[in-house]
């Protein structure tokens, strides 16, 4: 009875693993595939031909796509940061009046739908002077990026020890050398975390992507694969789309298996958006 | 209502920190200084774009003039014209893409649910390797969703697709089935792909309310014999339901603002067409700002209404601190 409890559980983990695993790895196997091998079903890899990968960098510039979505997520991980430690400081450490209505109007933030503000913030962008530029991109995925920085980094905050902090004050340091001595050596696993979670948003996002960009040099990975089409709506390149999608995937799931432990802490910390 | 999560009890001894009294007023003052850039990036980005989406939802502007739109008052919500009426709510089209929104996410948030929960039991287990199918089960999540959606495109293919095969071979369908072209089958299509993606963030959500549960009523259950799936409904689902449902709304409130999965998979067909989807193409493809934001406006109101919602349910969280 014991033995096939365990088998059966065993059972559970194995379909488990394959319904998480299969669809990636079916995608792996079909960019390996070129011509007509593509239009076989076959459940095993049995080819190795890196054709595709070739046209995809060839039929377009998939690579400064890459570069682009590397630039956008980085750049907005930054500043999320930089403006969310001290924002988080303030948040999680000092009683204040307001404060509460603050982290409330924050946590409402993070809840906008993108698609409610799309067209005040395609004027704002025009008017600045940002359209189909990077740095367009940039200022729009604030809007999601801010929030739950500061959310998140105000629950890690709030968690570190307050010894620490009095005898900060005791020795008579300014909430600035606070943060920047005191706090941001133990704030690593915590800025590492957001960081991670906040390039992982940028680097995922569409809707404004598509929206704010008109040329295909100014496009980021997602758009880019979206956008990928054969000679008609019926015939698309699926080895290339496959060879795309195992590229822009592939560095994010070496960080999440890295970072497998404070991702989780992180998300459960926030109750972040997937 | 006091389930509590690790966050909440050390943040309720961290609100003693304010002790010193004439340091207060200098620590509230670089609050301040310290949240004002914070603050005015969040005006800029949401506050005002918002408001301009509301202003232009009074106007007939269009794409090419944004600016230069006539306030119309509330014609692109509601009006009558010679006694037809025309605007947002009395579209057929919209209220089809508000019930397909409602539809996508009662049932996909029902299905990532449950399998999350029953994933999470299998992973609070103890078995070899579990590190690593834990890690293993990040994938989907960490996979853009635009990559989800066109590998479900290529696995759901109606000539060349693998579950057609699967199914096949299995002998549950007779002939391929056109998922994502057929109007009965692609809403199913979309929320295939959609709870793959989004299920290992209930399941790890479910997994860490499962790891902070006690082990005593456990023990007590398993000496007194008690069938598990007793246990499971009448033990854990009750001491799970507060950080599950802050979960579930959490990830519902997700799922009504849906537009990536859909527009890779059906592009703007109707019969899978949600609110965003709906609210861009009148933006972007229509070129109508002013209709469009009309739009924009009514999902922000359902989405806004819902959270409040969310913060009133959610409010243990945040409970610990002083106003």
């Amino acid at each position: 009875m014991a033995i096939i409890k365990r088998i059966a559980f065993y059972a559970l983990v194995i379909f488990i693993l394959l319904f998480s695993l299969f669809p990636f790895y079916y995608a792996i196997i079909t960019s390996f595939r070129s011509g007509s091998e593509l239009f076989k079903v076959e459940y095993l890899p049995h080819s190795f031909s890196i054709a595709n990968y070739v046209s995809l960098f060839e039929s377009q510039p998939f690579g400064v796509n890459i570069l682009n979505s590397v630039i956008v997520a980085g750049a907005v991980v930054v500043l999320s940061l930089g403006l969310g430690v001290t924002a988080a400081y303030a948040l999680g450490r000092v009683r204040f009046r307001g404060r509460k209505t603050l982290l409330l109007t924050i946590l409402s933030v993070s809840m906008f739908p993108q698609v409610a503000v799309l067209s005040g913030m395609f004027e704002l962008i025009r008017s600045l002077g940002l359209y189909n530029n990077l740095a367009g991109l940039c200022l729009s995925y604030m809007i999601f990026t801010l929030p739950f920085t500061v959310w998140v980094l105000t629950t890690f905050m709030r968690d570190l020890p307050l010894e620490l902090e009095e005898a900060a004050i005791v020795d008579g340091a300014t909430p600035w050398v606070t943060i920047t001595k005191v706090f941001m050596p133990l704030m690593w696993p915590a800025l590492v975390t957001t960081g991670l979670l906040a390039f992982i948003a940028a680097w995922n996002e569409f809707l404004f992507a598509l929206t704010f960009t008109l040329t295909n040099a100014e496009r980021t990975v997602p758009v880019a694969i979206a956008l990928i089409s054969g000679a008609s709506q019926y015939e698309l390149p699926w080895g290339n789309i496959m060879a795309a999608s195992v590229i822009v995937t592939v560095p994010l799931i070496v960080m999440v298996l890295i970072f497998q432990r404070r991702i989780v802490s992180g998300l459960t910390a926030g109750a972040v958006k997937g | 209502m006091s389930s509590a999560t690790p966050t909440e009890v050390k943040g309720a001894s961290a609100a003693g920190v304010e002790k010193g009294g004439g340091l207060q007023s200098r620590r509230v003052r670089s609050a301040w200084l310290f949240l004002t850039p914070m603050i005015v990036v969040v005006i800029l980005v949401a506050g005002w774009p918002l408001f301009r989406t509301i202003s232009l939802s009074f106007t007939d502007a269009s794409l090419s003039n944004v600016g230069g739109g006539q306030y119309v008052g509330f014609e692109n919500y509601l009006a009558n014209y010679q006694g037809y009426w025309a605007g947002v709510l009395a579209d057929p089209l919209w209220w089809h893409s508000v019930f397909n929104t409602l539809y996508f996410t009662v049932v996909s948030v029902f299905i990532e649910t449950a399998i999350g929960l029953a994933m999470a039991l299998v992973l609070n287990g103890n078995f070899r390797m579990r590190g690593l199918v834990r890690a293993a089960v990040l994938v989907p999540w960490a996979i853009p969703t635009i990559v989800s959606a066109k590998m479900w495109g290529w696995m759901l293919n109606d000539q060349f697709g693998i579950i057609n095969d699967l199914l096949m071979n299995l002998g549950l369908i007779s002939h391929p089935l056109a998922w994502t072209a057929n109007q009965n089958l692609s809403m199913w299509a979309v929320i295939f792909a959609d709870a793959w993606k989004t299920t290992p963030f209930m399941a790890l959500l479910s997994l860490a309310a499962l790891q902070m549960l006690p082990t005593d009523c456990y023990d007590a259950a398993k000496v007194d014999g008690i069938h598990p799936v007793k246990v499971f409904f009448k033990v854990t689902l009750p001491l799970i339901k507060q950080p599950l449902m802050v979960a579930i709304i959490f990830r519902s409130l997700d799922a009504l603002r849906v537009f990536d999965v859909i527009y890779v998979l059906t592009s703007n067909s109707e019969s899978t067409m949600s609110m965003s989807v709906y609210a861009r193409q009148q933006l972007v493809d229509f070129q109508s700002v002013g209709y469009g934001s009309a739009a924009s406006s009514v999902l922000f109101f359902i989405v806004a209404f819902l959270t409040i919602g969310y913060i009133k349910l959610a409010r243990v969280r945040l409970g610990e601190e002083g106003s």
